[in-house]
């Protein structure tokens, strides 16, 4: 069992009581809601004549359903019309906080979460969505939940939860030029698999960590999912203090002296203990793109494909599925693969990193001519900020969308889909079929790097590749 | 603590026979588009009893009726809570049957909803029985592991824990938190960020 890591000092901290079940009552420090899965958390509530226990640890706001392009009610597709309303009125009968559109603040509960300093070092985060786990990069435990659980928080601002075994993976020494954050997590769950994290949280630490921004932490964090590890975070340092200062909701003065201070006695100690440890050299890391139907399925861009013999039992069969859905085959490499829609979005990669990153490589460029691209980003002050430095009119100049924040076309929740079998490079987190709306559209997954190098060359192409940009 | 314990239930059954009925069955896939459960009851087996005019759950000789008798592998296929709530809302306390597919189980557990698991030749008997004389009173008794009728007592499997937090009332798992809100309060209070690290208010 491990001791005295981060999850086990939050975990005990929050702690309330020990149920028959043999779980643990578990206090959450923060729960973010979204239009999705809580109608039926809050009718549960009205059914038992609750209220919400915590209103002022609860704040909302929209992002999955929401269009990236019109925004003017009513919606067009009328289950989004009544989820939005829905929403709004829940809050308002509840008194829960919400970021609406005009807010300003609006975007991904998960990149609104940290963009605000909501999400703090040492707190417990819950979302009825499973890339909670972002939040991780705070230095908090942030992991997703169900629409009963979302319910139970509201009514109780608890949980009932298994504690969860702790897995450290250090990545040493420095990452390549031209290597990032996304290609990190993908490789992570290239190496331990997609179920490798089942009954795990991750911490994730070593130099490369220590040397990550904070928005690259998020990238990482919010991939723990797909690995199967609910929960993924880096320990609070310098680096996470520096990010929170002055943000709106983080403390000021001699409160925010206080905070750091708890911060740093929340962080995993010297002499902490693991079930578990992987490591990874960094130098091992090249930029990462997934050829299959889930995020396990990726290769070394430059790499060929693997064979698969290389996968055993079930594996196997998904892996025969992913070549034959993704049409594809092993050996070949996966550079040159011709794609048709360009998408850098999603709570893995909309931050202003993110388009930074993206609008560096783009400027100068032009999108190619056979794809469509769409750059979404997280929230409407990440927008803002874009705007300001001009990065909208980078994209815009080389041919690509600029669109509204939301999640946009990492699922197909609302109008940005793909159409039949087009096949997309993209920012998000999932390629699982159908999971950008169209039934037979097909998802690779990559870094913006990856995103903007394939979109300018029409096909999935190296991005340290591209030409010296002035 | 309020306690909803479940020990015995009493009344008549409505008989379903036949095998693999899935939750898409139970409540067709164009009823997940609502946003909450209310009058999901409606939308029990709805699409059968439209084509089926003396469908076991319209016929008026079962009206009334809070248990269920239903065959091999219920509630398969997709995992929506729908259809297990739409059962409870109709009314249905308790389902007897020869097997029940996983998630459906544990969707009826956390509703409190209990299953019972009898053998083929039983559960047979207990739908003719049904079916024969629909105004039979049936007793499901949870902790006897039992369901009777006349002199007949046939036994049921129910699994261990679910079959425990039944009879002490803690299968409500919404309750449990319910009753330990003082510690909440108490917990919330040690957390410096609850009041942001303000030494005043704490
Ligand atoms: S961007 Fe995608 S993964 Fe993230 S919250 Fe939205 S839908 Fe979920």
């Amino acid at each position: 069992m491990s001791k005295n890591t981060l999850y086990d000092k939050v975990w005990d901290s929050h702690t309330v009581a020990r149920l028959d079940s043999g779980q643990d009552q578990i206090f959450i420090g923060l729960h973010l809601i979204h239009e999705v899965t809580t109608p039926q958390a809050f009718g549960m509530l009205k059914e038992i004549g609750s209220g919400v226990a915590f209103p002022g640890r609860t704040i909302g706001t929209v992002d999955h359903i929401i269009p990236t392009l019109s925004q003017i009610r009513p919606y067009e597709d009328d289950q989004a019309e009544r989820m939005m309303a829905a929403l709004e009125q829940n809050v308002n009968e509840f008194g829960v906080r919400f970021l609406h559109l005009d807010s300003g603040k609006q975007g991904i509960v998960h990149v609104i979460g940290p963009e605000l300093g909501l999400s703090q070092p040492g707190m417990t985060i819950a979302c009825g969505d499973s890339h909670t786990s972002t939040h991780g990069a705070m230095g908090s435990l942030g992991f997703g939940i169900g629409t009963t659980e979302v319910g139970h928080v509201l009514a109780t601002q608890t949980l009932a939860l298994n504690r969860l075994k702790v897995k450290r993976i250090e990545v040493t020494g420095a990452l390549s030029p031209g290597v990032t954050p996304k290609d990190v997590t993908l490789r992570v769950i290239h190496d331990l698999g997609i179920k490798g994290g089942l009954g795990f949280a991750y911490e994730y630490g070593g130099d490369v960590f220590d040397a990550m921004s904070m928005e690259g932490r998020m990238t990482v964090c919010n991939m723990s999912i797909e690995g199967g590890a609910r929960i993924g975070y880096v320990n609070p340092d310098q680096t996470t203090f520096d990010y929170l200062e002055g943000r709106e909701f983080s403390p000021e003065g001699e409160a925010w002296e206080r905070g750091v201070a708890y911060w740093r006695e929340i962080a995993s100690g010297d002499d902490a203990e693991y079930d578990d440890v992987y490591e990874i050299a960094g130098e091992s890391i090249e930029p990462m793109v997934t050829w299959g139907i889930n995020p396990g399925h990726s290769v070394g861009i430059s790499q060929p494909l693997p064979e698969v013999g290389s996968f055993a039992g079930e594996d196997r069969k998904t892996a025969e599925h992913g070549y034959e859905f993704m049409d594809l085959r092993p050996g070949e490499s996966i550079l040159g693969t011709k794609v048709d829609v360009a998408f850098l979005g999603s709570c893995t990669n909309s931050r202003i990193s993110d388009l930074r990153e993206g609008a560096r490589l783009m400027k100068g460029n032009k999108v190619h001519p056979g794809v469509r691209m769409l750059v979404v980003p997280g929230s409407q002050q990440v927008k803002q900020q874009a705007e300001d430095e001009g990065l909208h009119e980078v994209f815009t100049e080389a041919g690509a969308e600029w669109r509204e924040a939301g999640c946009s076309m990492c699922l197909g929740m609302n109008p940005d889909k793909l159409v039949g079998a087009e096949r997309s490079i993209s920012t998000s987190n999932r390629n699982f079929i159908g999971r950008q709306g169209s039934p037979r559209g097909r998802t690779h997954l990559g870094s913006p790097a990856v995103v903007v190098s394939s979109a300018v060359a029409g096909c999935i192409a190296d991005p340290r590749e591209m030409g010296e940009q002035a | 603590m309020s306690t909803k314990r479940i020990e015995k239930i009493v009344g008549k059954a409505i008989p379903m026979p036949r095998d693999d009925i899935d939750t898409d069955r139970i409540t067709p896939a164009r009823f997940l588009k609502s946003i909450t459960f209310e009058g999901i009851e409606k939308a029990l087996f709805c699409d059968e009893r439209e084509n089926t005019p003396d469908h076991p759950v319209d016929n008026p000789a079962h009206k009334g009726a809070n248990m269920m008798f239903v065959g091999k592998n219920f509630g398969s296929g997709s995992s929506r809570e729908h259809a297990p709530q739409a059962l409870k809302r109709f009314g249905i306390d308790v389902l007897i049957g020869v097997s029940f597919a996983e998630i459906f189980a544990g969707n009826c557990f956390a509703i409190g909803v209990p299953l019972g698991v009898a053998s083929a030749d039983d559960v047979n008997a207990l739908i003719r029985q049904a079916q024969e004389e629909p105004e039979t009173h049936f007793t499901v008794d949870i902790g006897n592991s039992t369901v009777s009728y006349g002199d007949r007592v046939i036994p049921i499997d129910i699994q261990e824990t679910r079959k425990a937090a039944f009879l002490a009332g803690t299968w409500d798992m919404l309750a449990n938190l319910r009753g330990n809100l003082p510690q909440v309060e108490e917990v919330a209070t040690r957390l410096p960020y609850v009041t942001n690290f303000d030494s005043e208010a704490q």
